[in-house]
């Protein structure tokens, strides 16, 4: 468990940051670093050198404003678990966060590692992209922001460029009428979600579904958003049997399979866990 | 822990380990922990194939390397003249047994195998020079699944092992049984994969060598559970060392479960770098590496069947198993799946004819050797689940048919077909206690009541025997092991009445210290706190055969009793002479001698151990000091038993297993120390538990290693798990002077069988028979599903 020799830099700024990876191609961020070292001490990964982020300042803090939530991409998962802000504007994201790991990684790990690793068994994305969230990111040209629906591009692969740093993110609040939830099916071995749901729904004024969002985690090579489910469950009454047949016409067409868990096999958990998500998102709705 | 250390009643009581303090709080000194001056570290370069010829090693870019000191190949360690080998411990007849040299002369037959050597300044520049060695392969076909490597075609291991065979073992009485099963009213069949697991030692091995080359001594620190036993065989076969000059140390040792018992190339390789280069050497292993070199365990395929009579009486059990042994034959591997496994088919069970045919079969893997339980995990495996299905093919109830089966109470000793005699036992005695823990008949009702409303409960048995604590040493000498299985012991009681033991057994987190100090507390009615315990270290004790295979209390313990009761009779010799009284007229009450009847002149073990080392008024032909060895053999085996119970639910919507319940109630004697006991069954059951269903080593068609870390290969955690139920029966072992048997490896004997049959169990609506381990979630959805 040694890894290659590496340089390592501590900025402490966001554009300093932004300095040195630009003129690092083969260098890191480190955040949490509880993804990242463990590939550098199975030598998979060997960057020439890491740039820690995480003593800069504004990366940290939970804000409320203008009906969002921003967060910044050095918080914990253990601060947004434990968040009374994200647990009433966004509960599927503070569920998701609690149950990462165990505590010693929930102490150490970050959102923005989280996303920008874009691990797609990590419980994170599919709770972002759910949400609806935007993910605010910084370059040599300047910042940017981009849907969590255009971030994850591939098996840990996203929409940031080499020498960007994603900031913070941003979700909305959730208004009246309006639920999420995150169920997760643990993988036995790693912890990581086997299949992961994370569901949001709205109830319009006479109690039917006016919008939902059901997107997995640990299903396939990306956190995948299931549209024909949520699709179908607008409009409904959001009855459990609306749920169950909604969820019944679920389809993840590049499954990913392991030796615990089948791709077809995946897919039926994925309706039970979906189906749980939903449930208790209406139930908070 | 006042009022814990009065000598007498210590014995029996949950005293808290001692060990703990310095383990929980840092302080404790593990193998990689121990620094010397001017250590130079060592990283061994492994094969990324199952299989392959070595054209060729260019090492000349790690060489150039700053920092690196050495690279060595096998040609090295062969020019050096040592013997290079590392040799099986257990000989069966006919056994094919292929060299097995420090590190791949020309071919590797396994993902792991050893091909070249580092030495360098530091770690991380030993860890670099590895991805500077270039091996030219020639890969070849590689075989890991045991059955398929017996078959015509197969990729060989070793030329000289025909259809990859190693052995071809046999026991029981093949005729008589299938007469049995001719005239069998009903017939249950069962066909086991035995799953390969990985053993997974909180502390990976490691080894701190130290050659000093003007005394011609070797020093090393390694993680062993046996340092005697690994000092014997570095010096016959792998370094040719003379044993009076090698030193074993173990020092802290961070858990075992077998993997630490083995002679494996790498301590040696350590050894043997140090004496290259004049310099201490360290060697340890990452997580990968153990993943990739720790004997693995278990890796089955059997076939076996149970006939019955009209009324499930038991009339034959006949069993056919092919045992995976690894690339090599591993220290004691072939023990394993042969006197480990098939002497223990009879169960609980009062089985007229067994017959027990095993293939020890090569295969492109890591060697498979003794894993907590060794042999007779899978044996308990086979039969339990067998009495299952006889039980589901008779319509016989599960706890019924075994009632019917067992040994009674009143036929011990009771010799077994298959070579084992019985000496105690109470198995109904168990079964009740167990049954009416859990309320069996309610459970059956309540089980009917939930698959009403589509809830799936079952519940499993499994009433186990086991045999431990292998001896005597004759016997097991006959059945080839070249290892005695006595144990040694050294209470030495000093001027001041303070005492310390030494024993050759070598513990690795079961306790002794505490537990070996109860006993002495006990015999020398001295207190607790003034005895201290002292193991694993060839240079200080006596030679001893180390801590596997559930034998430290039984054998070892018996050994520090027997050496107590010598320190005693010793003592009592001495104080009838301070005394002036005849020894027969002593009593010996709380490590007081006195008179019958005169309590208040009396000479304590102090005031003798003083005298006894002063010498200056000793009785005639008495020698000075007051100290005791011993070397005990035992008589037989010791055969712990009992009945364990695991409740489960079945979801159907998603096939998870929730095991709700957990009772053991177990048979291991008299116990030393109630809280290690049940902290041994609870760590066996977690085990058991995590083979049944959650861990599985999977080699893929090419024998490659696809759980090769801990993010595929599942270790239970704390919250897939119950708080587990525990519970006892005591049947003293009648042999030996404590009355005790063993408890390290009953929870990883028992729990298998038990989880399975109570997911089987609750299955049964849906006609499922059997369902291999591990029984992960997917499995069971498609045990109801298709």
């Amino acid at each position: 468990m040694y890894p290659s020799k590496f340089d390592y830099h501590r900025p402490s700024s966001v554009q300093e940051a932004v300095q040195i990876l630009s003129g690092n191609p083969d260098a890191k961020v480190l955040a949490g670093g509880h993804s990242l070292i463990p590939v550098m001490k199975l030598r998979l990964a060997a960057p020439a050198a890491l740039v820690d982020i995480g003593r800069i300042g504004a990366l940290q803090g939970i804000s409320r404003s203008n009906g969002s939530l921003r967060i910044g991409a050095c918080v914990t998962y253990h601060e947004i678990a434990n968040s009374a802000d994200v647990q009433a504007a966004a509960p599927a994201l503070a569920e998701a966060a609690g149950q990462i790991g165990d505590r010693q990684v929930r102490y150490r790990g970050t959102i923005g590692g989280n996303l920008s690793h874009a691990d797609p068994a990590s419980d994170l994305p599919a709770a972002a992209l759910a949400l609806g969230a935007t993910l605010h990111v910084t370059g040599p040209g300047g910042s940017r922001s981009v849907s969590a629906s255009d971030f994850f591009v591939d098996l840990m692969m996203t929409a940031l460029q080499p020498d960007e740093i994603l900031t913070g993110v941003e979700v909305p609040v959730a208004q009246a009428g309006t639920g999420s939830a995150y169920a997760k099916w643990e993988h036995p071995a790693s912890g990581y979600a086997l299949c992961g749901a994370a569901a949001v729904v709205t109830r319009g004024a006479g109690g039917s579904c006016t919008g939902a969002s059901l997107c997995f985690n640990g299903v396939s090579s990306t956190a995948v958003a299931a549209t024909e489910v949520a699709a179908g469950l607008v409009g409904s009454d959001l009855s459990d049997a609306a749920i169950d047949s909604a969820v019944g016409n679920l389809s993840i067409p590049d499954a990913t399979g392991d030796m615990f868990a089948s791709a077809g096999y995946r897919q039926e958990l994925a309706k039970v866990m979906g189906a749980r998500a939903l449930r208790t998102a209406r139930d908070r709705a | 822990m006042a009022g814990e250390s009065n000598g007498a009643g210590v014995f029996g009581s949950s005293i808290r380990r001692r060990e703990d303090p310095e383990l929980i709080t840092g302080r404790a000194k593990y193998t990689d922990d121990l620094q010397l001056p001017n250590t130079a570290y060592c990283t061994i370069l492994r094969s990324d194939y199952a299989h392959a010829k070595i054209n060729g090693i260019d090492a000349s870019e790690a060489e150039a390397l700053d920092g690196v000191i050495a690279v060595y190949t096998a040609s090295d360690i062969a020019d050096s003249g040592v013997p290079g080998g590392i040799p099986v411990g257990w000989l069966l007849p006919d056994m094919v047994i292929p060299e097995h040299f420090m590190l791949a002369k020309d071919t590797t037959r396994y993902v792991g195998d050893g091909v070249a050597i580092v030495v360098a300044e530091d770690q991380y520049t030993a860890h670099d020079a590895l991805e500077l060695i270039y091996v030219d392969y020639d890969p070849r076909d590689g075989v890991a699944d045991p059955k398929k490597a017996t078959e015509d075609g197969a990729p060989l291991v070793h030329d000289e092992a025909p259809n990859n065979i190693a052995f071809d073992w046999e026991i029981g009485d093949k005729e008589m049984t299938d007469a049995a099963f001719a005239n069998a009213a009903h017939v249950a069949s069962l066909d086991i994969v035995n799953n390969r697991l990985i053993p997974n030692a909180m502390e990976p091995r490691a080894a701190l060598a130290d050659y000093n080359s003007i005394t011609g001594e070797l020093t090393l620190y390694m993680t062993t559970q046996n340092p005697h036993i690994h000092r014997l065989l570095i010096s016959l076969a792998s370094l040719g060392l003379p044993e009076h000059k090698i030193r074993v140390i173990a020092p802290e040792v961070g858990g075992g479960f077998g993997s630490k018992i083995h002679h494996y190339a790498d301590e040696a390789i350590a050894a043997w770098a140090s004496m290259q280069t004049g310099r201490p050497v360290k060697w340890t292993a990452t997580r990968t590496e153990t993943y990739l070199t720790d004997a693995h365990g278990r890796d089955h395929v059997t076939h076996a069947e149970m006939a019955m009579d009209a009324d499930g009486k038991f009339t034959g059990l006949r069993v056919d198993t092919y045992a995976a042994m690894g690339a090599y034959l591993s220290t004691f591997a072939p023990a394993v799946p042969t006197y480990l496994y098939g002497t223990l088919m009879s169960g609980e069970y009062d089985l007229p004819a067994i017959y027990c045919h095993v293939y020890g079969v090569f295969t492109h893997t890591v060697p498979v050797d003794a894993y907590r339980g060794a042999g007779r995990p899978e044996a308990t495996f086979v039969v339990e689940r067998l009495v299952d299905e006889a039980a589901r093919v008779s319509g016989i109830d599960p706890a019924e048919i075994r009632r019917r089966n067992f040994v009674a109470p009143d036929n011990f000793p009771f010799q077994t077909q298959v070579a084992l005699a019985y000496d105690s036992g109470n198995y109904e005695g168990a079964l009740d206690k167990a049954l009416e823990t859990i309320g069996y008949d309610d459970f059956r009702n309540e089980q009917a009541a939930a698959r009403e409303q589509g809830k799936y409960l079952g519940i499993g048995l499994s009433t186990y025997i086991e045999a431990c604590g292998l001896a005597p040493s004759a016997v097991v000498g006959s059945l080839g092991a070249q290892a005695g299985q006595w144990e040694s012991a050294v209470v030495r009681v000093h001027a001041t009445g303070k005492v310390t033991v030494y024993s050759g057994c070598s513990g690795h987190g079961q306790g002794h210290e505490t537990t070996y100090a109860q006993i002495v507390a006990s015999a020398l009615g001295v207190p607790y706190e003034d005895i201290d315990v002292i193991e694993g270290d060839s240079g200080v004790m006596p030679h001893g055969w180390g801590t596997y295979g559930s034998r430290s209390a039984a054998t070892g313990g018996s050994a520090i009793a027997s050496a107590a009761e010598k320190v005693v009779d010793k003592a009592r010799t001495i104080a009838a002479h301070l005394l002036e009284a005849a020894e027969e007229d002593l009593e010996f009450e709380d490590g007081n001698f006195f008179v019958k009847g005169s309590p208040d002149q009396a000479q304590s073990l102090p005031d003798v151990a003083l005298q006894a080392y002063l010498a200056h008024n000793l009785p005639k032909g008495i020698e000075p000091a007051l100290e005791a060895t011993s070397f005990y053999d035992p008589e037989n085996f010791v055969f712990p038993f009992g009945t364990h119970i695991a409740v489960v639910e079945v979801c159907a919507n998603t096939g998870h297993v929730e095991l709700q319940r957990y009772l053991a109630v177990d048979d291991v004697g008299n116990v030393i120390n109630p809280m290690i006991v049940d902290g041994q069954v609870h760590g066996g059951i977690a085990q058991g538990v995590g083979q049944s269903l959650y861990e599985t080593a999977v080699y893929d068609e090419g024998a490659n290693l696809l759980s090769g870390t801990m993010l595929d290969y599942a270790v239970p955690k704390a919250h897939f798990l119950p708080s587990f139920e525990t519970d006892r029966t005591v049947t003293p072992c009648p042999h030996n002077p404590l009355g005790v048997k063993g408890v390290g490896e009953a929870g990883t004997i028992a729990s298998p069988a038990a989880v399975v049959n109570a997911v089987v169990d609750a299955l049964s609506p849906f006609g499922v028979a059997h369902i291999d381990m591990p029984v992960t979630s997917e499995k069971v959805w498609n045990a109801i599903n298709n």
